[in-house]
């Protein structure tokens, strides 16, 4: 079922900035007022007295243990869930009595896998909302186009496709194309990666970075996998039940710093090897090597490393891409060098994490691995010794530095809960968390 | 039987168009009602269950005796006969509707509301496009229900072949009694499936690509 026309009914009911102008605005800023959540016949709030700043631009992540009212929290902002107390101001506007349904149009929704319409093309997917907006026609099906190269879908492929007829991973870029389809401000995700294979899912993580990076859009995004939140957060927002804000603060000082023991737990082992995907290569100071041009005499090298200090020798061929790798036994083997491309060299390049670095590191014979960058042209070495500084580099910087313009967070009603939520005794974690440590 | 055929041939014709026209009038009204009547009701369980219990009682009702019943308020003629074919076509495709309005993922009505689409234009645009096979097979299925029962509306005189069948019944030995039956039998049967075939190419036309099994 297609509708040609644009949908004529449009309660566009006060929201002044819903209109053309504000389109431009990249992000905006939510903030979530002493917002509580009842529901009737149950004792204890879901949501009880958060106060949080969601500030513009920012991808902020809601963890926590499964029923924390993390999901309830964000679907107050676009009011899918009604608050009972409590203001939702989004951009300065308190919407918390605008109509619903023309809030939501102001704000894109992606949830678990998507959420396509199975009937309608992927075109028509993504075109709902600019439709019911009364955008023309022509500007909707560029719009369409447009979505789909930013979310890296051939349009001339997919346009007409069906989401049953796309792969997981597919659909769920398709669902974040809907989301942008109107160029709102914020975008709210619900678990978005949860239905897709671990690697599917690095590469929309990846992707929805590189977006955010052009668009800066406020993202609101729900997940239970601490590693996600670090990948994908600027600001890591930590539940535990009734919606009690733990700990608010960025994943490097959440990292160095877990404010007690329910993050620590949370956190889960190995907070340092997570603290290495924060960080990537090219932020590091990497160290210089020996290098040579192949058909130079390896005793030319050999005398050149002993005058550095060094066991290795880097070939580099005439565009500066590495070839081989040689060790001094290797060279004193050799009488020139020659131009074979060694295709176990560990390479790494300068925009990978500190963790892909030290992985393809752990692997390599030499402990070490090269460092490439633009063209795969040799920048420099990276070794254990070279993560460790910056690490230690990281954590220091984390605990001594008070992040700039942190955002507010907290519960009003229990205004201790950041620094002391639980009195005694050892944190109640659900049995998920403590098996997804060794994943 | 040739002959009886040859000879009244025009007046089978008009009277099978009669008949096919009535029962899908009615049934065109049917959906609207069941389909209006679903719209109103799937949301809430103890509706729901009230629909699918009027819809399981109203098919134990013996058609010929709500046909007889109808006589006192609505006397013979066209407006009984309408009243008898509609209320039963309507019973399979209200419970097919509800069924199939009920079954739609809430992820789907979820994602729907989220981008902002009102409860009316979720109904319109998401649940009844994503019912509608469901809805349409129970269409089908009144429709090969109602084909026999609007012969039955002969009875109050109403239109269409049941005509054949009743007078053919009621002189049963005597001359072309036979062949008046069969015809009007054979002839019903013809119409059901041409209306079936007709539904089936409705369902190609109107089910979008994405969901058609």
């Amino acid at each position: 079922m297609s509708d040609k026309a644009p949908s004529t009914q449009l309660p566009d009911t006060g929201s002044g900035s819903s209109a053309d102008g504000g389109r431009s605005i990249t992000g905006a800023s939510i903030l979530l007022d002493k917002v509580t959540k009842r529901y009737p016949g149950q004792s204890r709030a879901a949501v009880d007295g958060l106060t949080m700043e969601i500030p513009a631009g920012k991808i902020v992540m809601l963890v926590g243990p499964s029923g924390c009212g993390k999901t309830t929290t964000l679907k107050m902002i676009n009011r899918l869930i009604e608050p009972t107390e409590g203001r939702i101001v989004l951009d300065g506007d308190d919407v918390t009595g605008i109509n619903g349904d023309s809030l939501r149009r102001r704000i894109g929704y992606v949830i678990q896998a998507g959420g396509l319409f199975p009937h309608m093309s992927v075109a028509a997917n993504i075109a709902i909302v600019p439709k019911m907006l009364g955008w023309s026609r022509d500007r909707i099906a560029a719009r369409v186009d447009e979505l789909l190269e930013l979310v890296s879908l051939d349009p001339v492929q997919y346009r007409d496709r069906y989401p049953r007829e796309l792969s997981g991973g597919q659909q769920q870029r398709v669902g974040v194309a809907r989301a942008l389809a109107a160029d709102p401000p914020v975008l709210l995700m619900d678990e978005p990666f949860g239905a897709v294979d671990p690697i599917t899912r690095v590469r929309l993580q990846d992707e929805l970075i590189s977006i955010q990076h052009e668009l800066q859009k406020t993202i609101v995004c729900v997940t239970h996998d601490f590693d996600e939140a670090v990948k994908l957060g600027d600001w890591i927002a930590i539940f535990t039940e009734g919606a009690q804000l733990v700990q608010y603060d960025t994943p490097e000082r959440i990292l160095a710093e877990p404010a007690n023991e329910f993050v620590e737990n949370f956190i889960g082992s190995g907070a340092g090897l997570k603290q290495l995907t924060l960080t990537r290569v090219n932020e590091v100071d990497l160290q210089s090597a020996v290098t040579a041009e192949p058909g130079t005499l390896a005793s030319d090298v050999l005398s050149r490393l002993d005058e550095r200090g060094h066991d290795h020798a880097v070939i580099l061929d005439s565009r500066n891409r590495p070839l081989q790798w040689l060790s001094r036994r290797q060279l004193s083997r050799l009488e020139r060098i020659g131009a074979d491309r060694d295709a176990r060299l560990p390479l790494v390049g300068e925009r990978a994490s500190l963790n892909d670095a030290l992985d393809i590191m752990l692997v390599s014979s030499v402990g070490a691995a090269l460092v490439t960058g633009g063209r795969d042209s040799f920048r420099g070495v990276i070794d254990v010794e070279t993560i460790m500084d910056a690490i230690s580099k990281a954590h220091e910087h984390a605990r001594t530095s008070h992040a700039h313009g942190k955002p507010v967070g907290i519960n009003t009603n229990s205004m201790d809960a950041i620094t002391a939520p639980r009195p005694a005794g050892p944190e109640p974690l659900p049995p998920e968390d403590g098996s997804r440590d060794g994943e | 039987m040739f002959e009886f055929v040859g000879s009244r041939f025009d007046q089978i014709l008009f009277a099978s168009w009669q008949h096919f026209s009535l029962v899908a009038q009615c049934l065109i009204i049917a959906t609207v009602l069941a389909v209006v009547t679903a719209g109103l009701v799937y949301r809430s369980p103890a509706l729901r269950s009230a629909a699918n219990s009027v819809s399981a009682i109203g098919l134990t009702i013996p058609a010929f005796a709500l046909v007889g019943l109808l006589i006192a308020p609505f006397g013979f003629g066209v407006v009984p006969a309408v009243i008898v074919v509609v209320f039963f076509a309507v019973l399979p495709i209200l419970r097919n509707a509800v069924v199939g309005l009920t079954s739609i993922d809430r992820s789907v009505i979820e994602s729907a509301r989220g981008i902002g689409m009102t409860r009316f234009q979720v109904l319109r645009r998401i649940e009844l496009p994503m019912a509608w096979p469901v809805i349409l097979a129970g269409i089908r299925v009144s429709a090969q229900m109602v084909m026999g029962i609007a012969a039955i509306t002969a009875y109050v005189l109403g239109p269409g072949l049941g005509g054949f069948i009743f007078t053919g019944l009621s002189r049963l030995g005597g001359a072309n009694s036979l062949e008046s039956v069969v015809t009007g039998i054979v002839a019903v049967i013809i119409l059901a499936l041409i209306l079936d075939f007709l539904l089936v190419g409705l369902g190609r036309l109107t089910i979008s690509r994405g969901i058609r099994v």
